[in-house]
């Protein structure tokens, strides 16, 4: 793999890497000292504290840890991909029944990373994150409790404001990419 | 995989990105986005924002010593082996995610009269999910909805008002769109449907014998 190009990846990106190539536990410890803490925000947001809030970083870490092969960074951030898996779980134990998902698609090691398509997603990932960062306390806000499931779908409904056209068509080519190597695996 | 025309509306993808959304709708999302890679690009986007967000919350830092002892009992767990789970593929007509709400087991269908049959994947205080099954060329009796309904094509096809909807396509009908569905003529049409409330017929069921149906 280029380790140049990957060098510019952002840092979180960058470890999840490292955990999925090379089983990196070094990389995993810097994972969960950075997003324990933010999940714990996230859980503590819907009065989630305590013991009830350790069960379920601990079981979001280490399906980031076992699951680290279906990581795509042309189709997501490390962050997005943590986001996931905090939310699937976090439903799960509100809920009596699983979450339903869609169904997984990616291809284990994979020969050919697409780094270039890791390397444009974070670049707008970026660029995403500084408009964030750009936006009036009171938007922040409401973003923020869109995001953290704070409120209802049809309040949902009237949130805009987040350039994510860009983002959308960088998933969508590697996506595209994605069924072309999966089509070309079953015509081997 | 044929292109779709109708999709999930997008506030509706957000809604289910962020966990507000009840089971029977995540339900359809889950079954949609397994077939429509438009619509998977537009929740991976949402997880994007998410993601975004997450990462730029305050961290909990009252709990250092919390996550300390915590990130010692994941690193002495990462070796283990991880803990069974039922993993459910797609089986037929079915995704993924209608076979993990079948158990996955094949639908054990219910007559609802003229042909037409049901079974009902979940119902709660929220909602309920359902598959549906249409003979060829028959009418589903007309109905308006209390709330919203979402319904994906699973197998074979249906036209109304609005439209004519194939394999993949959803349905979106809220509480103003009064319609009489039928299912085209080739193969039955099976669909997967979901609504937050109770569905009003017009005719076909009294609306007194509808909680006995649960329709
Ligand atoms: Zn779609």
């Amino acid at each position: 793999m280029d380790n140049d190009a990957e060098s510019r990846l952002c840092e979180q990106t960058a470890w999840l890497i490292a955990v999925r190539d090379n089983r990196d536990r070094d990389a995993f410890a810097r994972l969960f000292e950075f997003y324990a803490p933010r999940i714990r925000t996230m859980l503590a947001r819907s009065g989630r504290f305590g013991t009830a809030a350790d069960d379920i970083i601990q079981d979001v870490m280490l399906r980031v840890w076992r699951k680290s092969a279906q990581f795509d960074p042309a189709r997501a951030s490390a962050s997005a991909w943590i986001y996931r898996i905090a939310r699937n779980r976090h439903i799960d134990v509100i809920r009596k029944d699983a979450r339903p998902v869609p169904e997984e698609l990616y291809i284990e090691n994979t020969a050919e990373p697409d780094a270039a398509g890791g390397l444009a997603l974070d670049q707008e990932s970026r660029r995403l994150r500084e408009a964030i960062g750009r936006l009036r306390p009171d938007q922040r806000a409401v973003i923020e409790q869109a995001y953290m499931g704070e409120l209802s779908h049809t309040e949902i409904s009237e949130i805009s404001g987040l350039p994510l056209g860009t983002i959308k068509s960088r998933i969508r080519l590697g996506l595209d990419k994605l069924r072309h190597e999966l089509k070309d695996l079953r015509t081997e | 995989m044929s292109p779709m025309i109708h999709h999930i509306p997008e506030h509706l993808i957000r809604a289910y990105a962020v966990g507000g959304l009840p089971q029977g709708f995540s339900l359809v999302v889950a079954a949609h986005i397994s077939v429509c890679d438009e619509c998977r690009a537009r929740l991976e986007t949402e997880e994007m924002a998410g993601g975004a967000i997450l990462e730029a919350l305050a961290p909990d830092t009252a709990t250092d010593g919390r996550d300390t002892a915590l990130l010692a009992a994941v690193m002495a767990e990462l070796d283990d082996p991880a803990p069974a789970e039922p993993v459910f593929v797609r089986s037929g007509i079915f995704p993924a995610p209608v076979m993990q709400a079948l158990d996955g087991r094949p639908p054990r269908w219910r007559p609802l009269g003229a042909g037409i049959r049901q079974t009902i994947l979940n119902s709660d205080r929220e909602g309920s999910v359902r598959l549906l099954f249409i003979p060829p060329g028959e009418a589903v009796p007309d109905h308006s909805h209390n709330g919203l309904e979402l319904t994906m094509v699973l197998q074979g096809s249906f036209h109304d008002e609005t439209g004519a909807f194939n394999v993949g396509d959803v349905e979106v009908a809220d509480g103003t769109l009064e319609h009489s569905p039928v299912a085209g003529t080739g193969a039955p049409c099976i669909c997967l449907a979901a609504t937050d409330a109770p569905l009003r017929f017009r005719r076909f069921l009294p609306r007194l014998l509808q909680p006995v149906f649960r329709i």
